[in-house]
């Protein structure tokens, strides 16, 4: 059945419509996308099960046939995507019933955030490069009003940089797309593909391929265009903080593997070394502002921005087991950003600051907060039992592999930099003396924690059964580098 | 602001009265001819807000709400549903989602008629663009 | 190049006008990039004669609908920055170092 394929793009964005209706009514809103979110979860784990068994799924929207329609096209990496997405979703949904104010949801928090789902799925999912940046357009809208949120002074400042930025991000993606339908005359990812190998990569298509680069970059949050991305997660509430720093950049990370590995795969000497340097510094810059910095989230979304430069740094570092490894690693990130940052999310809500100075001794009041947190931030930070660790040692072990000694070095010292910097939360909020007065102490969180402890469980669950798991991103690495599997069942020849 | 638009031009409102129901004919063409000749959901749905717009320049904003008692939301709500439930249309027949049926009909006195699911997805973009056009101006404009 | 230079000014209304004078640019772009050739436009009942490349035409339809929700959107988030900080000067909208 090739309309299944249609679940995580269409379960999103009608009920969102329908919950437009629903804007006076929080009870109904949160029934609903309750139960939205729910059916979304199981759809995704559907189609994770029929892809892993049967292979790529496609279907051509309207019965146009490719390359002149826009095909869906769900591959196991698609699949992949689609089920963590699903999952961090789910989470933070129900983690904004707890924090989102009845008048926030008023104002269309829902809808607006399946509308973002939909975006981010439609992404993953679309086999056409115009149809990429339409999705794109879709997510970042969502993300924009999401982001200026409730308008406080700060976010409003903040989203008018991030909307700046990424306007014009959006002008040269379609400049991209102009460049590359006027060197190939096609726009279809696996047509690309095809048309890419004829002409040969030569000069113009790396200036395409490195156009590319840059947007992808800036949305992606890659080191010379990450600038922005500090503030503007600071800014929003923490459910949507959590949100986008679990899936929103993933979009544009995975927006670059599926470009580089689909269409400009043929000149990896010179690409992927742009991107591994790109990787490099990303990691490091990213490493050094969570180092710096002493504002609870802020820390958390500079380590957003090194976590990123460790996908890149697998990806282009372009062997199976670095490509799974990164693979694995958006998985792990995704997981435990989002843990991380609803943590952040209900210590403001315990302390009433994000400040870590004025914070302190909340393991001697809320100790079941403080040791999931610690489970997640040591799992961040890459200790061996849990997720964190088996998502590094696959990018070292294919760094040392392929002889890229520097970049390991670079990747094994920021892991001890992370170390740091989540000791350092540890010690200011957790550990010490209460700060906090003798009410807030009382403040239960129990509620909260419901929705955290599953992805606490998850990145413990991926780290114990890394075997399985790590097998299955092979996989999706074997798949992925050998782009005419992708290509055939697309054009299907 | 409600105060600035006591203002009473009688030629204006006059005018008005019979502009704005001819942009919404207008607007109305421009949507059926979509399809085969220029027009279309988007365009129609633009003057279905330029004519309603000019309802709100020229009388009060109080008087347009008690004529029309309409949330625009819910426009927009509703014209995504039926655009994407015509598209589900497909699905029942087991074909791809979005694809296209249509068929001509002979209506008496009208002549021969196409029928297509796709007016119907235009349909629901003309309400969806309508209605977000004019809460974006109405938005803007309220706040002063 | 003018919306270059309007990007890089600092009254935020300015930098609105730059954004959407660049995008517009880009739409443009789409169309010359895809060549412009002479000809009816590509509908069902004229097809025996020769007809444009419709797919641009699509593509820049769909950006320009695109770029209308940005449009509203960016003005009217330029707006509201503007009345909560009382200031479109956008040196005055950095913000400060420890938040």
């Amino acid at each position: 059945m090739t309309n299944l394929v249609l679940l995580p793009l269409l379960i999103p964005v009608i009920m969102g419509a329908v919950l437009i209706f629903f804007s006076k009514n929080e009870k109904a809103q949160k029934i609903i996308s309750g139960i939205t979110m729910i059916a979304l979860l199981i759809g995704s784990i559907t189609l994770f099960i029929a892809v892993a068994v049967n292979g790529t799924l496609v279907m051509e929207l309207g019965d146009w046939q490719p390359p002149y329609g826009i095909p869906l096209v769900i591959d196991r990496l698609a699949a992949f995507m689609l089920l963590v997405s699903a999952i961090v979703a789910t989470s933070t949904l129900f983690f904004a019933f707890k924090t989102i104010s009845p008048i926030r949801s008023r104002y269309f928090f829902y809808p607006f955030f399946f509308f973002l789902l939909t975006g981010i799925n439609g992404s993953f999912m679309t086999g056409d490069l115009f149809n990429l940046f339409v999705f794109f357009e879709v997510m970042l809208i969502s993300s924009y009003i999401l982001m200026a949120h409730g308008s406080t002074n700060f976010q409003l400042r903040e989203t008018f940089k991030y909307f700046v930025i990424n306007l014009f991000a959006s002008m040269l993606f379609l400049a991209g797309v102009a460049y590359i339908y006027a060197a190939t005359g096609t726009l279809n990812f696996a047509h690309l593909g095809v048309r890419v190998a004829e002409l040969g990569q030569d000069n113009i298509l790396n200036v395409i391929a490195v156009l590319f680069i840059v947007v992808f970059g800036i949305k992606g949050g890659l080191f010379p265009l990450y600038f922005w991305l500090p503030r503007a997660y600071t800014g929003p509430p923490t459910a949507i903080a959590a949100l986008f720093g679990g899936l929103l950049t993933k979009v544009g990370l995975y927006a670059i593997i599926r470009m580089f590995t689909v269409v400009f795969n043929h000149d990896p000497d010179f690409t992927h070394t742009v991107l591994l340097v790109m990787a490099a510094f990303t990691m490091i810059l990213g490493v050094l502002g969570a180092v710096a910095s002493y504002n609870y989230k802020s820390i958390l979304a500079y380590h957003c921005i090194s976590q990123y430069g460790y996908i890149m740094m697998g990806f282009s570092i372009f062997s199976p087991i670095a490509i799974a490894g990164a693979i694995y690693f958006i998985a792990h990130h995704s997981i435990v950003k989002t843990a991380l940052f609803q943590f952040a999310g209900v210590t403001e809500k315990i302390t009433g600051t994000s400040d870590l100075k004025k914070m302190g001794g909340i393991l001697s009041s809320h100790p079941w907060l403080a040791w999931l947190f610690f489970i997640a931030a040591m799992s961040l930070a890459g200790i061996p039992p849990l997720a964190g660790f088996f998502a590094k040692y696959p990018l070292v072990l294919g760094g040392l592999e392929e002889g890229n000694y520097i970049v390991v070095a670079v990747a094994l010292f920021v892991g001890l930099l992370t170390l740091y910097s989540m000791i350092k939360i540890m010690k200011f909020v957790y550990w010490g003396k209460a700060k906090h007065d003798e009410e807030r102490q009382k403040v239960s969180v129990r509620k909260l924690l419901y929705s955290v402890a599953p992805l606490v469980i998850l990145t413990v669950v991926i780290g114990f059964g890394a075997e399985p798991v790590l097998q299955f991103t092979t996989e999706i690495a074997d798949e992925i580098l050998d782009p005419t599997i992708y290509i055939t069942s697309v054009l299907g020849e | 602001m409600s105060m600035k638009w006591k203002t009473n031009n009688l030629l204006f409102i006059h005018v008005t009265r019979v502009t704005a129901f001819l942009i919404l004919a207008l607007s109305i063409y421009l949507f059926f001819a979509g399809h085969n000749d220029p027009g279309g959901g988007f365009i129609g749905g633009l003057m279905l807000a330029t004519s309603i717009l000019l309802l709100y320049l020229t009388f009060d904003r109080r008087k347009i709400n008690k004529m029309l008692p309409m949330n625009y939301a819910n426009w927009i709500g509703a014209g995504i549903l039926i655009s994407l439930l015509t598209g589900l249309i497909g699905t029942i027949v087991g074909k791809p989602y979005l694809t296209q049926f249509f068929d001509y009909f002979t209506l008496p006195f009208f002549g021969e008629f196409e029928l297509t699911t796709a007016v119907l997805f235009d349909f629901g973009i003309y309400l969806g663009v309508g209605g977000s056009a004019l809460i974006i101006i109405l938005a803007i404009a309220e706040d002063t | 190049m003018v919306g270059t230079y309007l990007l890089l000014s600092k009254s935020i209304i300015r930098v609105v006008m730059g954004l959407l004078l660049l995008s517009h640019g880009a739409h443009l772009l789409l169309l010359t990039m895809a060549g412009l050739k002479q000809g009816m436009p590509a509908l069902v009942d004229r097809y025996d004669q020769a007809f444009t490349d419709p797919l641009p035409q699509a593509l820049i339809l769909t950006a320009i609908v695109i770029s209308f929700g940005m449009t509203s959107f960016s003005l009217a988030i330029a707006y509201r920055t503007y009345k909560f900080h009382k200031t479109d000067n956008l040196d005055e909208l950095r913000g400060s170092n420890d938040d």
